[in-house]
């Protein structure tokens, strides 16, 4: 016993658990500090700002990056191609924790969230696309939990009810996408509302088209990306199953996010034409939009097809991180950088300290739970049960 | 006529009250209608040109709503040298601008609000007395409707830990309830603002902007922007140059929202006939292509099958045939020696030794044949 001691002490003491846990104790005296002092004594934000990065970031980019789930999903069930199927597992279980973290998150910027129920059951604001957005994000919840939950069974051993679930895998794969196509586009739409905040280069009619079409290659991107570091971390976990049809999956997926990107490209261009806002370009705002627009989606949609054309799966990794990135600018910018960009500078938001630090937690929290379950559940392997029933 | 205008207007509105205030508004749906407002509904008139900037006002929305006294009091006029917005102490505020020109800021009350119709828990409606009203019983705290409004209006007890509240200018809906003028109506002692039904006073601003010329700029707003505003401003120096947006526009906030809005029934409806045509197309694919694949097996299986047939048949035609023509040979060649046995026998005295080796030979040959 003696010793045995050290070594479960060695194992304990890991950086990867020290830093999560620095960081989870941090993130626990901010929740603290944020339901006994209020939202004003965490964060900067104010009356002419009244959403921050705990939206910018935590709400919009969490969702478009959890958008792997649908598209992985739907590539393999619905449009049939079943090389795919070693990552939709892992997929949509990023998109169940990443949404359920969403959820989380918004617990610490709304006012009140123990009645974030009340736009669900009890009063309805069905002219508010936030309605729209809350009912599709609780009801998608739902559905990537029930998607997941053979992972589960299986793990316990639950037979007969795993193969309940399996048979519901068509439904359940196009009621996600019903729903993501929805919420995906509100999110962008809900900012439609304030044509007099939003600098005219971001807003745009088609602003819920742009958020939707740029949700499918932020999910097609985030899913290589998390391959990438599942590989690095986890990969004594893969099955052969697994570790062949990878590079497939980040080929295929490669090629297909350069695609869009190029169509979404094209259509960002089109709505420019449409509102007639070329002479924007020539300013500091202009420059700004074409960082974005040229230096995070068109310069990785090429990298994407340089890689995938030449198959070399480190080009389509950089050009994955790249576009997340880019994603990542392109929500702040709607929401928090081009947003109020007339008011001076002295009136414009800049998050605080301790709302990256809440930030920081909650993806931290996120990868803790995701590493719990992708070693403990068959996510990344077949349950050797299960090999033959898919 | 010691009863002015704006008092006699007031006595209008309150008498017209038992009509208007019996049923209870809703927040308008977005929809492609145009919606003008609800009829009789009321407003105030703010003359910019009259306001004197005495903080009046601010004193009496204080009073009437019950909020916390000001660090500095509403007579020091020290505080009009910054430019200020509402906040969840102050429901309105008087700004100083270039020349001593006053403009007093709150809650414009829009004919079709950007916050009730962001609103996704309906904690701000459009009541039938014109009044934007605001119930915190249902409120998240989600703030959109901030994010929404153009005026930069609503604000937020961000120091409340647990159950911050929306604040923002009430119109006063108790005081005109009860047949009363808003607070801030009722001290003005310049009489820049007026109360009563928005539609007369909108023809009362129109008459003071053609009774002076020179005096106003030829614009009320607040008639048009955003769909039409309860309040409604006149002023003699353009409005942009009083810290009122001019670019706003006349589309209301749930025009602004409708289209993405129209598109949720026909995604829900489209979406799922789209994906199962296309999960079918696929799977019937996989089915043919399976299909195709045991056909294929099976023609090649039979072809292999009957190449089988027709080699065996051969060679089994080829080894009667070369038993037969061994037999013939066999019994050939036993007929041939059969006879030279017999011509022997007809001459035995010279060949005795030579036909003995061969009755040896003949009868071990032909069984070996037979077996």
């Amino acid at each position: 016993m003696s010793q045995e001691t050290p070594i479960a002490r060695k194992q304990y003491f890991t950086p990867f658990n020290v830093i999560t846990g620095v960081i989870l104790v941090i993130g626990l005296v901010l929740t603290v500090l944020r339901f006994t002092k209020g939202i004003g004594a965490v964060t900067n934000l104010d009356n002419n700002n009244p959403w921050g990065l705990w939206i910018g970031f935590d709400l919009l980019c969490g969702v478009a990056l959890a958008a792997g789930g649908y598209m992985t999903s739907s590539a393999c069930y619905i449009f049939g191609l079943k090389k795919y199927h070693s990552a939709v597992r892992p997929a949509i279980l990023t998109a169940f924790l990443g949404y359920a973290l969403v959820v989380f998150a918004l617990h610490y910027d709304v006012g009140r969230p123990w009645r974030l129920p009340y736009p669900i059951f009890w009063s309805q604001g069905t002219s508010s696309l936030l309605f729209e957005v809350g009912l599709c994000v609780f009801l998608y919840l739902t559905v990537l939990f029930i998607e997941w939950t053979p992972a589960a069974f299986e793990w316990l051993g639950f037979k007969k009810i795993r193969g309940v679930v399996v048979r519901l895998t068509l439904v359940l794969t196009i009621f996600g996408v019903v729903l993501s196509t929805l919420h995906q586009s509100s999110l962008g739409a809900l900012f439609m509302i304030a044509p007099s905040k939003l600098h005219p280069l971001w807003y745009s009619g088609y602003l819920h088209v742009y958020f939707f079409i740029s949700s499918m290659f932020a999910g097609l991107s985030m899913v290589i990306f998390e391959g990438t570091l599942a590989h690095r971390w986890l990969h004594h976990k893969m099955d052969d199953t697994h570790l062949a049809e990878s590079d497939g999956v980040v080929l295929g997926f490669g090629r297909a996010a350069s695609f869009i990107m190029m169509g979404y490209v094209g259509i960002k261009i089109i709505g420019m034409a449409v509102d007639n806002e070329w002479h924007y370009l020539t300013t500091g705002w202009g420059a700004w939009f074409l960082v974005e627009l040229v230096g995070f989606v068109l310069l990785p949609a090429i990298l994407f097809s340089m890689g995938a054309r030449e198959k070399n799966l480190t080009f389509i990794r950089v050009a994955a991180v790249w576009a997340v990135l880019g994603i990542v600018l392109n929500r702040l910018n709607v929401s928090l950088i081009a947003f109020n960009w007339h008011l001076p500078a002295a009136d414009r938001y800049v998050p605080s300290i301790m709302e990256v630090g809440t930030t920081i937690f909650i993806v931290t929290l996120g990868v803790v739970v995701y590493r719990f379950i992708a070693l403990k559940m068959p996510i990344l392997h077949e349950h050797p049960d299960y090999k033959e029933a898919h | 006529m010691d009863i002015s205008r704006r008092k006699f207007l007031g006595c209008m509105a309150a008498a017209a009250l038992g009509t208007t205030t019996g049923a209870t508004g809703l927040a308008h749906a977005a929809s492609g209608k145009e919606f003008t407002g609800y009829p009789d509904s009321f407003g105030v008139l703010h003359d910019s040109t009259r306001c004197i900037g005495c903080r009046k006002c601010e004193q009496a929305c204080n009073q009437v709503n019950n909020l916390d006294p000001p660090d500095k009091p509403f007579d020091d006029l020290s505080v009009l040298d910054d430019r200020r917005r509402t906040d969840e102490t102050v429901y309105t505020v008087v700004n100083k601008f270039a020349d001593n020109v006053f403009a007093k800021i709150q809650c414009n009350h829009c004919q079709e609000p950007a916050c009730a119709s962001a609103c996704f828990v309906k904690a701000l409606y459009k009541d039938k007395t014109g009044a934007v009203v605001y119930d915190e019983s249902l409120c998240v705290g989600c703030r959109y409707c901030m994010v929404a409004c153009p005026f930069n209006i609503p604000a937020f007890t961000y120091f409340d830990p647990l159950t911050p509240k929306i604040t923002k200018c009430t119109m006063c809906l108790p005081l005109i309830q009860e047949g009363k003028l808003p607070g801030c109506v009722d001290i003005c002692p310049k009489e820049a603002l007026t109360f009563g039904r928005r539609a007369d006073l909108i023809k009362m601003a129109r008459q003071r902007i053609a009774k002076n010329p020179g005096q106003y700029v030829d614009h009320i707003y607040g008639e048009h922007e955003m769909g039409g505003t309860a309040w409604l401003y006149l002023s003699g120096i353009p409005f942009n140059e009083i810290g009122m947006r001019e670019d706003l526009g006349t589309t209301s906030a749930p025009e602004l929202t409708a289209g993405p809005l129209a598109a949720v029934p026909i995604v829900v409806g489209l979406w799922p006939v789209f994906l199962t045509g296309v999960w079918a197309i696929n799977k019937r694919k996989e089915k043919i292509a399976e299909q195709e694949q045991a056909a294929a097996v099976q023609a090649a299986e039979e072809q292999a099958a009957q190449e089988k047939t027709k080699a065996l048949e051969a060679l089994q035609q080829k080894l009667t045939k070369e038993k037969e023509t061994a037999i013939a040979a066999e019994v050939k060649k036993a007929l041939d020696e059969a006879e030279e046995k017999a011509r022997q026998a007809a001459a035995p005295d010279d060949t005795t030794t030579d036909t003995d080796t061969a009755a040896d030979t003949l009868p071990d040959d032909s069984g070996k044949q037979e077996e």
